[in-house]
């Protein structure tokens, strides 16, 4: 097994942006691209804040664009999940259930996925009306209620998305500010079809017995009543965890399990940069994404040639 | 754009092809819309492979055929239901490793 120059874990923006940096200066990347390929931009329909894109892209397709720019110039994509990252040697072991490959350098942009409420009839009730992906499932629920919980710009996005199908969505927040940009409140304000359930937050999603959402237990944090709200669906967008599991007590990583990066996107470890939302829980746009990217690009360049 | 030993099923070939099928047959549940799906399809297309001659493997288009998919309850996508003697026998919603729908499968065969 030779060496590699540089192997990238992730394939979302972040990832294929330091693919394409990093194949343009001839370092011959690999990619490996994780169970959710494409990244969180696979679950959006139009992008319409993607620079150069006027009329908006959609979310796949502009990775599909990436990922082919990417290719155009060298960068080796290979589909694969990894199992084992070990950076406390040289070079660095990188281990999927199919291979083993070893690096000079790495970037690591995993990304963060979607959180949960982690109520156990969550678990059991996801694909039969518990969802975390509006795009995939909300042609499911014609003409029916449903309820998204969630207070940021995901889930207002998401319940505006929703009552192309639904007949009334109802948004469950468990504050009574939402987190959401003031342009996409006040869309989802100005949709008639959104109801609002603030201040509550979702204790229990029925029915585990028959196998379909029927309803859910919420609680209003105020004032401590109970109500159960028949929905046949329920999408949750409550934000993101970082995928940084594999490499726990290796890098320095914030409270929240987010890698530290400095001067520029540097880990704790030399030779090792993380981009995107791995190591931003702030701004997590696909352009900051990619501009982190191509810096990680650019500092494992300058990296390799000391 | 599915590989050759993936079936394309639909309402109308359903009951013959599964239902009606001895050995086991997974279906996977998709949509053009749903990204997720299309990340799978590279794995059903190598699980087609693997289990070839053992295992029927199939694709449904629940856009193209809301029928199927409302008959067994598929409100997520992508879903894949393994049948087997003509009974659903197991499931695995969302996107999975490859590992995964493979132990799955070898737990029915």
């Amino acid at each position: 097994m030779s060496t590699r120059h540089v192997v990238i874990v992730g394939s979302g923006p972040a990832g294929l942006t330091a693919a394409l940096y990093a194949a343009r200066a001839n370092l011959q990347p690999l990619v490996i691209e994780g169970l959710e390929a494409g990244g969180q931009l696979m679950l959006t329909t139009m992008v319409e804040n993607f620079p150069g894109y006027r009329d908006g892209v959609l979310g796949p397709d502009l990775m599909a664009e990436m990922r082919a720019q990417a290719g155009r110039f060298g960068a080796e994509i290979v589909q694969g999940n990894v199992t084992l990252v070990d950076t406390r040697v040289r070079p660095f072991v990188v281990r999927t259930s199919e291979a083993e490959y070893s690096a000079r350098a790495l970037i690591i942009a995993t990304g963060a996925s979607a959180r949960m409420l982690g109520l156990p009839s969550e678990r059991t009730l996801m694909g039969h009306g518990v969802s975390t992906c509006a795009t995939c499932d909300g042609y499911f629920f014609r003409g029916q209620e449903i309820a998204v919980v969630g207070g940021g710009d995901s889930a207002m996005e998401e319940a505006i998305f929703l009552t192309k199908f639904a007949s009334k969505v109802t948004v469950v927040h468990r504050r009574d500010a939402l987190r959401a940009s003031k342009i996409m409140q006040d869309k989802a304000r100005a949709n008639s079809n959104i109801a609002w359930l603030l201040d509550t937050e979702v204790e229990e999603i029925q029915d585990t017995g028959k196998g379909a959402v029927t309803a859910m237990v919420v609680r209003n944090s105020k004032t401590g009543a109970r109500a159960v709200v028949p929905v046949s669906g329920v999408f949750v967008a409550i934000g993101h965890t970082p995928n940084t599991s594999l490499l726990k007590g290796q890098l320095e990583m914030d409270a929240n399990g987010y890698i530290v990066t400095h001067d520029g996107v540097q880990t704790t470890v030399p030779g090792v940069f993380a981009c995107g939302d791995v190591q931003d829980h702030v701004y997590r746009q696909a352009i900051t994404a990619a501009g982190t990217g191509c810096m990680a690009a650019l500092d494992a360049e300058r990296y390799l040639e000391t | 754009m599915a590989a050759d030993n993936v079936q394309t099923l639909t309402d109308g070939n359903f009951d013959e092809t599964v239902l009606k099928s001895g050995g086991p047959v997974l279906v996977d549940f998709w949509a053009e819309w749903c990204g997720p799906c299309k990340r799978l399809a590279p794995t059903i297309d190598a699980l087609a492979g693997d289990y070839a001659g053992r295992v029927t493997i199939g694709k449904l288009n629940v856009d193209e055929n809301p029928n199927t998919a409302f008959k067994f309850n598929v409100r997520g996508i992508p879903a894949l239901l393994l049948f087997k003697g003509g009974q659903l026998v197991d499931q695995v919603v969302g996107l999975q490793p490859k590992e995964n729908i493979k132990q799955v499968i070898d737990r029915h065969l």
